[in-house]
């Protein structure tokens, strides 16, 4: 936007300092960024040294791998530091992912709905109750998870035959991969929703009402003109939302059972019904065990790896929003 | 108008290009609408039988007590009274910051490289999980240099965990909020209302204090609310920073300054150890704090609306 130029006097003193003073304020957020940055991965380090690539790959159990490091001896020399994350970045993975594009699909058809085709007194209850639900805290939908949904799945849907069938490798109780998506799914679709409905709505008339001219029915336009030049905020909108569902650590420690399981993809419809353990649920899980330093390290070495990849998507967003500025479409 | 609607024969001919394919999809729309209305219905309808059911005066006046019994552990007066400290002091230090990166951003904004990096540096920290932001906190508040703020073990370790800890990370989460409503705000005052002031002699930053900002006041207060709001349903950092003590356990003498520096709950952190998930097991009480705070967040986040429609419609 144009900047209107300074005063005709020119720069006044007190001018200088509050330029001066404010700048200092916003550079304070750089500031406290760099320290988060630094501190965490010199605190993770540690961890990642002593297993290198390994971290990251599979072996063992992690919850037996977790106790034997709160339980190492209190010499530094002998801390353990033996860890391999594979099950938890994959239960993070599936979780994310699955809620992103269960959300994605859900949210498309809810933003057109809510611009298109909702009749006006539908509108008008559908946009708070988007506000609502986007505003509902984790631990209200983790409540409601752990108290309502993991019992129903527990004790219907999964048949006493089902849980003998795993009995030997996991105990199938309602806390679940199922769960977690659907719950997860809820509180990030709405995000998305807010979004995709703000940039369908700048799509400018013109190129709508021109599709409308050639004969399109209203679907069509929608889909292929609206949708098609919202793309770019869409893309946005994912990249906020699966944000959002990384970091989400209290309700899956609620709902998703807290075993350092890897659900089997052939294991058929059971593989639904699985236990998982997410990064950032296993850090709320063990807060307590922050002050032994060894698990310490451990539990920032997770937190190293989600504010890694949070930074990588927000670069993401921000490449993503580049070709939206040069068609002049605002997010 | 009227002649144009005359001569084409109405939108008949557009509906009639109807796939089955597109009928298939509009019903879906309407299917997720409907869906979306039934998720959130179902889910207030459902807080508020339980919390009708388990709330009571009593369980907001009396303080928690450590109890197996569920019908003994008392009520949630401090997980209140916590929610109510930590929305202040977040939104107390994320305002003057939020205000301050806004007004610089949009009236100042020089060197260029720092505005942009100021701009993406507030959207890293609002995609920053807040458990990351939490257990960033301990770790700066565990400094030695910083131990005034909490308590310090006798073997000289900072414990890290203390409201004012809590405070300063929840700040972090509402600092986008607050930043990116005051610039909305900011950039939807005309530039000929700058200019005006100019012309009467103001220097900018007269014109900053007394003319934007309280132009922006609105956006301010919206932002603020749900900051608020946002701070009241955070959960990870109120378990990792607060140290989820079940009441305000001070720390020192002074009256104010030691329940700052001690540690406490929030709503959320009550709820969240009296599931099934936590320590305490007491689902009744569990439900009935979750009402609580689902009317809170609801209040910070709908409120506003009410206030300001009224002063735009007085206007």
């Amino acid at each position: 936007m144009a900047r209107p130029a300074s005063p005709a006097t020119g720069p006044h003193r007190s001018d200088k300092r509050a330029e001066l003073l404010l700048g200092a304020l916003a550079s304070v957020v750089l500031v406290l960024i760099a320290g988060m940055v630094v501190f965490v991965l010199a605190k993770a380090w540690p961890s990642f040294s002593h297993n290198g690539l390994a971290w990251f790959g599979s072996g063992g159990n992690v919850d037996t791998q977790l106790i034997d490091i709160f339980n190492s001896p209190a010499n530094p020399d002998k801390y353990e530091y033996t860890f391999h994350a594979w099950p938890l970045l994959y239960a993070t993975a599936l979780v994310t992912l699955g809620a992103v594009i269960v959300g994605l699909t859900f949210a498309l058809f809810a933003a057109i709905f809510i611009v298109e085709f909702a009749p006006n007194r539908l509108r008008a209850v559908l946009e708070p109750v988007v506000r609502l639900l986007a505003a509902v805290p984790s631990v209200i939908y983790g409540l409601i998870g752990i108290l309502v949904l993991v019992p129903f799945v527990g004790n219907h849907l999964i048949s006493q035959g089902r849980k003998e069938s795993v009995a030997y490798v996991v105990q199938l109780s309602g806390n679940s991969l199922a769960v977690a998506v659907v719950i997860l799914t809820v509180m990030i679709t709405p995000i998305m929703i807010a979004l995709i409905v703000d940039a369908l709505r700048t799509v400018p008339r013109s190129w709508t009402e021109g599709a409308h001219a050639l004969g399109a029915n209203r679907w069509r336009v929608v889909w292929t003109i609206a949708v098609r030049a919202a793309r770019p905020a869409i893309v946005g909108a994912c990249v906020l939302a699966t944000a959002r569902a990384l970091g989400e650590a209290i309700m899956l420690s609620m709902v998703s059972g807290s075993v350092g399981f890897a659900p089997n993809p052939l294991d058929g419809l059971t593989f639904f019904v699985e236990p998982v353990r997410p990064l950032a649920a296993t850090i709320v899980d063990n807060a307590e065990g922050l002050s032994v330093k060894p698990l310490g390290q451990t539990l920032y070495a997770f937190a190293a790896v989600l504010l890694i990849s949070s930074l990588f998507l927000s670069l993401g967003a921000w490449l993503v929003r580049q070709p939206m500025k040069r068609y002049g479409v605002r997010p | 108008m009227e002649a144009a609607t005359a001569r084409v024969p109405a939108a008949r001919p557009l509906e009639s290009g109807w796939r089955r394919s597109d009928r298939l999809f509009v019903g879906l729309c309407w299917a997720t609408g409907i869906l979306l209305c039934l998720i959130a219905g179902s889910l207030v309808l459902y807080m508020l039988f339980r919390g009708l059911q388990y709330v009571s005066v009593d369980l907001l006046t009396t303080h928690p007590v450590s109890d197996l019994d569920q019908s003994k552990t008392g009520g949630f007066l401090d997980p209140l009274i916590g929610t109510v400290i930590l929305a202040v002091m977040g939104t107390l230090i994320a305002l003057p910051l939020g205000v301050g990166a806004a007004v610089w951003l949009t009236e100042y904004g020089r060197p260029a490289w720092l505005a942009r990096s100021v701009e993406s540096g507030i959207e890293m920290v609002a995609g920053t999980p807040s458990i990351v932001l939490a257990i960033f906190g301990l770790l700066l508040f565990s400094q030695q240099f910083l131990s005034f703020l909490s308590f310090t073990a006798s073997g000289n370790a900072v414990f890290g965990r203390s409201f004012f800890a809590a405070g300063a990370m929840m700040s972090l989460i509402a600092l986008p909020l607050i930043f990116g409503a005051t610039r909305a705000a900011l950039q939807a005052i005309p530039s000929h209302v700058r200019e005006a002031s100019y012309a009467l002699g103001k220097t900018k930053a007269a014109t900053i204090r007394r003319v934007l900002l309280p132009m922006s006041r609105e956006g301010m207060a919206t932002g603020t609310a749900l900051g608020m709001g946002r701070i009241a349903g955070d959960t990870a950092i109120v378990v990792i920073l607060l140290g989820a003590t079940l009441r305000l356990q001070g720390v020192g003498d002074e009256p104010v300054l030691s329940t700052l520096r001690g540690t406490g709950s929030t709503l959320t952190s009550y709820v969240y150890n009296n599931s099934p998930a936590g320590e305490g097991n007491a689902p009744d009480k569990a439900y009935a704090a979750a009402f609580v705070l689902l009317m809170v967040v609801i209040a910070l986040n709908f409120g506003i609306d009410l206030f300001t429609s009224r002063r735009a419609r007085r206007a």
